[in-house]
């Protein structure tokens, strides 16, 4: 049984080679991949050229339900963005370096899902033309957007961390574009140049690096736990029962980490086997991965009962009435399948046979996506069915038109997340190599015990090859 | 653009923000709607689509509540009679509907105001809840954090549809018609206010003194150079149609005027999350106000006999 995070033995050039070939020659299985993510993009686009052109009706909203699918989505789409800060920024503050093989495509994932959450507030406008009015431009006429609006800190939160993790995945991946740039030729020997900004690799360049990379992490960390605080203010600064929660941003925050974590490992799976990175995506890392979803899923669910029992024994009838029409009412069946996705089924990453067993492991983080999606559903619509005003009382089901632009949206991910792993290194290779080579060193036998769990493991060479 | 000017523009908004506000005010629009006179005859309804070039947006959007009804006659029953209602095929009772007249509550401490991203919805010195259509890009936040339900979003066009040629022509001139993507909501008739303030300056008939008024629990500082309006020197379209004289429109801060007495008369206060009445049997309440949103609309409770 594989133990060990990463094999010591393995040689640099060896890092090169694997993750440079896993940039060309894209096969037959990609252009599917690719054709297949542009039908869905295609699904999405014509549903919003219809809605722009005839207005919001026909997704199918009315005035007690003025939000929709639109909203939960957007809420899905942040809440995936915040894992790759978690394994780029928090795990690299803490030294957890069974982070540096996974966390470049994490942090690609972070800074496209962001890009796919960012359209989901301009669609949902009903004047998507004017949507430029949120932002605080200089205007003679001394008009100002509204900053006492969650909308407008939204604008901001996400404007600031989507430009802040784009750089962060940027800077961190400078190293690896010169790699990139010395074995490349034509199109892509131009590109790599402009965008390695002259690496060579001195001594000085990587201190001014090691600390830039600091520096940015640090500042993520904050920025990345506020945006999805923001978010939820939304909801939590408005007056409506079940919105109306205090805990909620921890628990969005929580929430975000969790489907965020789930998709590392959907896609850790699909690298490891489409780009055959079996020696850098090993089980032990996705086990670490899983036990680390797994402390947040319980952390959602604990902040989920702490919600049950805040309104429970609160004396807000009406959010009593809402969470009590989740259980039962209409909506019920996505919101037993909300808990049933977000706190049973993760109990199977608890189990070693389980979280070993890739199949298992691939459907199982879907499925803890498909039930962090419907938290976010269940966040918006029973509310807005459920309201104050007894008149307002109904319950509306998305339209089409919002099938089809949230089935898209995973197209849009889809498609940027292909051409991402084509044109940049989806595994950081000086960072595998500094964690190869400190393994190394550390594989003292008495600290063996720390590093693996069996001592039975071939021991490494304790001379050190030339890279 | 000047800099200067950017500058100027810029402290005009943060002195604005921080005072809260407006702190001065021209009038506090009210009103009074006695449930007991009310038949549920809808006409309020009717004439405020005329008045006010509401959208008719038809059956099938109406009952998927995509409806423009800026007044909406509200029908609640008491417990049905099971029984009787088994014997009729009605889904409903025959008798014993009570009617709530509905519109925007014009509150004071407004929930849709703050969390429009683009201030399309703010606090007017006429204790009005305006809306700016321009303004508007209709992300119906406002509608979602509104507890009574009460604004409604163009979710079509609806220019073509709702007034085909020659209908389009008694569409009323004095305010626009909105179209796609806008939300909208009762304004109490603001283009009639406006033309009753236009003449009341025009005829001089203005406040030269500053004043602190109190209206219950609220204190109000008007503004000096308002105008001086007569009590029901106008109506709302909603108040003139009604056959009963069911709803009473006018200025709160005018103590002469009869929508002020009815509300000291019920002891109905502004500014308060829950009234202290001296007298039970007062009928007067407003709706929601539990939730700090402070309507300027009171409700008088309708009294049946057992």
């Amino acid at each position: 049984m594989q133990t060990k995070d990463i094999n010591e033995q393995i040689k640099w050039a060896q890092i090169n080679k694997d993750v440079l070939r896993s940039m060309e020659n894209p096969r037959m299985a990609y252009w599917v991949a690719v054709g297949t993510c542009l039908a869905m993009l295609m699904c999405a686009v014509v549903a919003e050229i219809y809605q722009y052109q005839v207005g919001m009706g026909p997704a199918n909203l009315n005035w007690p339900q003025m939000w929709g699918l639109y909203i939960a989505t957007f809420i899905f789409w942040i809440g995936m963005s915040h894992s790759g800060t978690l394994l780029s920024a928090i795990l690299h503050i803490v030294h957890a370096d069974w982070r540096k093989p996974i966390y470049r495509f994490a942090e690609a994932m972070t800074t496209f899902s962001l890009m796919t959450a960012g359209l989901f507030p301009m669609i949902h406008l009903g004047r998507l033309w004017n949507m430029y009015w949120v932002l605080p431009y200089v205007s003679d006429r001394g008009i100002w957007p509204n900053f006492r609006s969650p909308l407008v800190w939204d604008a901001f939160a996400i404007f600031t961390y989507l430009t802040s993790s784009a750089m962060f995945l940027f800077i961190g991946m400078i190293p690896d574009l010169a790699i990139c740039r010395d074995n490349a030729k034509g199109w892509r020997k131009k590109l790599y140049t402009a965008l390695s900004l002259g690496w060579s690799g001195t001594d000085r360049q990587w201190r001014h690096f090691r600390k830039t990379y600091l520096l940015m992490a640090c500042f993520l960390i904050p920025l990345a736990v506020s945006v999805h605080s923001i978010v939820s203010s939304d909801f939590a600064m408005s007056i409506m029962p079940g919105w109306h929660v205090t805990s909620f941003p921890p628990y969005f925050v929580a929430g975000a980490l969790y489907s965020g974590c789930a998709a590392i490992i959907t896609l850790f799976i699909l690298l490891r086997y489409f780009f055959r990175f079996e020696e850098y995506m090993t089980i032990p890392i996705l086990e670490k991965t899983c036990k680390l979803t797994f402390v947040i899923a319980m952390a959602w669910s604990y902040l989920n009962l702490i919600e049950f029992a805040a309104t429970w024994y609160g004396h807000d009838t009406a959010a009593k009435e809402v969470l009590w029409d989740k259980f039962t009412g209409p909506y019920s069946p996505y919101f037993w399948a909300m808990l049933f996705f977000g706190s049973v089924l993760p109990f199977t990453l608890a189990f070693e046979k389980l979280r070993r067993h890739l199949p298992t492991m691939f459907v199982v983080s879907l499925l803890l996506n498909v039930g962090m999606w419907l938290e976010r559903w269940m966040i918006v619509s029973p509310t807005l069915s459920l309201s104050y005003h007894p008149i307002a009382w109904n319950v509306l089901w998305p339209s089409m038109v919002q099938w089809a632009i949230v089935f898209g949206s995973f197209g849009w991910f889809g498609l940027l997340f292909l051409v991402f792993v084509k044109v940049f290194p989806s595994v950081s290779m000086y960072e595998v190599k500094e964690m190869v080579y400190h393994r190394r060193r550390a594989h003292v036998e008495d600290q063996a015990k720390y590093f693996h769990r069996r001592l039975s493991d071939r021991q490494p060479a304790t001379d050190t090859p030339s890279p | 653009m000047s800099l200067k000017n950017i500058l100027e523009n810029w402290s005009n908004y943060r002195r604005d923000r921080e005072a809260g506000g407006h702190h001065e005010y021209e009038h506090m629009w009210g009103m009074a709607i006695d449930l007991n006179k009310c038949i549920g005859c809808n006409a309020c309804a009717v004439a405020c689509y005329a008045e006010n070039n509401l959208a008719i947006v038809g059956k099938e959007k109406m009952t998927k509540k995509q409806g423009m009804h800026w007044m909406r006659i509200e029908r609640y029953w008491g417990e049905p009679d099971l029984d009787k209602l088994s014997q009729s095929s009605s889904q409903y009772q025959e008798h014993g509907a009570n009617f709530l007249p509905m519109m925007c509550q014009q509150c004071n401490a407004a929930t849709c105001e703050p969390v429009c991203p683009v201030a399309a919805t703010f606090h007017t010195p006429d204790g009005l809840n305006a809306q700016v259509y321009n303004r508007c890009i209709g992300s119906r936040y406002c509608s979602n954090n509104c507890p009574y339900r009460l604004r409604y979003f163009n979710f079509y066009s609806y220019y073509e549809s709702s007034w085909p040629a020659p209908l389009h022509l008694q569409l009323n001139p004095d305010l626009s018609v909105r179209d796609k993507g806008v939300m909208e909501k009762c304004t109490f008739c603001i283009q009639r206010i406006r033309v009753a303030k236009d003449k009341a300056r025009m005829e001089d008939r203005v406040e030269k003194e500053a004043a602190v008024i109190k209206v219950g629990d609220s204190t109000f500082r008007a503004a000096a150079g308002r105008g001086k309006l007569e009590d029901m020197e106008f109506q709302t379209a909603c108040q003139q149609t009604c056959p009963t004289g069911a709803i009473v429109f006018g200025d709160m801060l005018n103590p002469e005027s009869q929508v002020r007495k009815l509300w000291d008369g019920h002891q109905v206060s502004l500014g308060k999350t829950k009234q202290t009445k001296q007298n039970p049997e007062k009928r007067g309440y407003r709706v929601f106000e539990a939730l700090n949103t402070d309507p300027c609309v009171m409700y008088m409770e309708r009294v049946r006999e057992v």
